[in-house]
């Protein structure tokens, strides 16, 4: 159920522990193929559990442990905001706001196209570049003023 | 001469992360020295034990002695391991670290294995730098193809492995044993101690955890001396810092300066209050650390002693500036709830505490504040500090209680009256969010 791709990618993390370790490599895992597939349903962390030989429920365990993990279905866009002190220090509450009110959606909710879903966040250690926000998880994007947030979603296609 | 930078030192733009940009900088000459001269182990921890280097994760426990507790004639595998979870509030320097000056985290990570006779090392890297954990694979690739990593380095017969790990979300992984926990491909829940790390670390093997700036800083030590690092600082506070300055100054970011640096001369080098507005307090070493009012902080000089002195911690170097805007109990509503969202939930004390402070804080903030709650707020907090496996509990109560102690006229205010003292428009300008024009 994981691509060929996914656990080549996979086999590359699992060489990075001992022999006897490979559950060490279950975040890459997760993230792997939540990257493939969107979010991790349980089907797909069947398939990480199956693929590391451990047990689903552990592998479920930590993906519901990380908050980056989605358990269930996002829209193409997932943008979480960094609402914590020292953000909201330099307009990071405001720049969700903003982002509400631009998409029509507050919190853990999806556009009805499909497209955005908005997360609020916790400190992304890039405070000095407040307003932060991070799109899909690795896309970290730093002095989000209302001009670069109506960028960043003009470029998301 | 005075040193101010030595970790972010000659670092210009973004190809100085590149192998043959450290090279040039002098990079891996102290791994070349040790290996050349062939100085024991017990040498380069005495060499940090003299330069007074403390641990930059937020402890500021001594590095030299950290290391000498690893078991020396110990068979079988040992560990090294870097923190780079980097999720306390307010501190952003392992990134540019990680961005500028990879190859010095690795280097001193693996003159970290040679002292401790460890083998293998991860590197453990918050999720939402990806990009960064992408680029330190490529940079051990580098030092992989250059003979510093793998077995038999530079024909010494010294042999180490060094992999990333990176972790996606959860706070609480950046303490230790929760961060070993997680390695091992777990739910990031501290263990009790004791027992510790280096005797049962990493898949219980002997382990030793040190943050991506105190590693960062060994090759300059090995290189120049224990004393030199010692005395570019101040006694029993050796070396630079890397200070992360949020908040409410002209130029946020991230600064290196010797430790004992008055406060003064960082907000000076921040370009100032931003507006020209006037400092109303300061959290200086990350959200766990107590706040501290404008007063206090600017008497205070950058380093342990003194932060620790005026009833704070230097911690992690995170330094939240706050002005006359802010509303006190609102900051303080948002750092509790950040506790209790973040609380890996296995201690009774903290899993409730964090949830039962947030909610008063919370309704003090939303005009529902009883007279009672700011003793009901310290007690519970008192109550937490000091009952839990982690130090997460500690961090929590920290803010409550200093919060309280430093500006109860304010909580009162809201108690009473049921609104802020701190007009709304006037707190809604402090973030510059709706100046146009500026981007
Ligand atoms: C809740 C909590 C979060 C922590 N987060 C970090 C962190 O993000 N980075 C870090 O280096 N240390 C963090 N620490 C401290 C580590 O447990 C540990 O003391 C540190 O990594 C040791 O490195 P040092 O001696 O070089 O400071 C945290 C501790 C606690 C209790
Ligand atoms: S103090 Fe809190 S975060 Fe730490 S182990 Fe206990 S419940 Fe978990
Ligand atoms: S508080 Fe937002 S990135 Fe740190």
């Amino acid at each position: 159920m994981l691509s060929q791709e996914a656990q080549k990618q996979i086999d590359r993390e699992v060489a990075k522990y001992p022999a006897d370790q490979k559950q060490s490599a279950v975040m890459s895992a997760l993230r792997i193929a939540q990257v493939e597939k969107g979010w991790l349903a349980p089907e797909t962390i069947a398939a990480v559990a199956d693929y590391l030989g451990m047990a689903p429920i552990a592998v479920y365990e930590v993906a519901s442990f990380y908050n980056m993990y989605d358990l269930s279905p996002v829209g193409r866009f997932k943008l979480t905001v960094c609402t914590n002190l020292p953000c909201a220090l330099s307009g990071g509450v405001h720049a969700a706001d903003y982002l509400k009110h631009k998409l029509g959606i507050g919190f853990n909710e999806t556009t009805p196209d499909g497209k955005f879903t908005l997360k609020e966040g916790e400190c992304m250690g890039a405070c000095g570049d407040a307003p932060a926000m991070l799109v899909n998880n690795h896309r970290l994007c730093g002095w989000m003023t209302p001009d670069q947030i109506d960028k960043l979603l003009a470029e998301l296609e | 001469m005075t040193i101010q930078s030595i970790i972010l030192a000659g670092l210009d733009g973004d190809r100085s992360w590149r192998l043959a940009d450290y090279v040039q900088r002098g990079g891996y000459e102290a791994l070349k020295k040790i290996l050349a001269q062939k100085m024991t182990p017990d040498e380069v921890i005495a060499e940090l034990k003299k330069s007074s280097l403390r641990g930059r994760g937020g402890a500021g426990f001594p590095t030299g002695l950290k290391w000498s507790f690893m078991p020396k004639n110990y068979v079988g595998d040992k560990y090294v391991v870097c923190n780079t979870d980097e999720g306390e509030p307010g501190t952003f320097k392992d990134r540019d670290i990680m961005r500028y000056n990879p190859h010095m985290v690795i280097e001193g990570m693996i003159i970290a294995g040679y002292a401790m006779g460890a083998g293998t090392g991860y590197n453990y890297i918050h999720g939402e730098i990806f990009d960064l954990y992408l680029r330190f694979e490529e940079a051990l690739e580098e030092a992989r193809a250059a003979g510093f990593l793998g077995s038999d380095i530079l024909g010494s017969g010294f042999s180490f492995n060094l992999h990333a790990h990176h972790g996606y979300g959860a706070y609480i992984c950046g303490e230790e044993t929760a961060l070993l926990e997680s390695i091992e491909g777990k739910k990031g829940q501290p263990r009790y101690k004791p027992p510790f790390p280096a005797s049962f670390g990493l898949y219980g093997k002997p382990t030793t955890i040190n943050n991506t700036e105190t590693f960062a800083a060994v090759p300059w030590i090995i290189n120049n001396g224990g004393e030199k690092y010692l005395e570019a600082g101040k006694p029993n506070n050796g070396g630079t810092k890397i200070f992360s300055v949020s908040g409410h100054v002209n130029r946020p970011g991230v600064y290196e300066v010797a430790m004992g640096t008055p406060f003064a001369t960082l907000l000076e080098m921040c370009g100032g209050m931003r507006g020209g507005r006037k400092l109303k307090a300061c959290i200086p070493g990350g959200s766990s650390a107590p706040v501290l009012p404008a007063d206090i902080m600017m008497d205070c000089t950058l380093d342990y002693d003194s932060i620790s002195k005026a009833g704070s911690m230097l911690g992690s170097g995170a330094v939240i500036i706050m002005d006359e805007t802010v509303c006190m109990v609102k900051a303080l509503e948002r750092l509790s709830y950040f506790y209790h969202e973040e609380s890996c939930g296995q201690c009774t004390p903290c899993r409730e505490g964090t949830g039962w402070m947030y909610r008063v804080v919370h309704r003090i903030e939303h005009g529902l504040g009883r007279p009672e709650d700011l003793d009901l707020l310290t007690s519970v907090a008192d109550n937490i500090c000091g009952r839990t496996i982690c130090a997460l509990g500690d961090a929590a109560a920290f803010p409550v209680k200093s919060f309280v102690k430093h500006f109860r006229s304010e909580f009162e205010y809201h108690i009473e009256n049921k609104k802020c003292l701190v007009p709304p428009d006037v707190q809604r300008s402090g973030s510059d969010f709706f100046v146009a024009g500026k981007n």
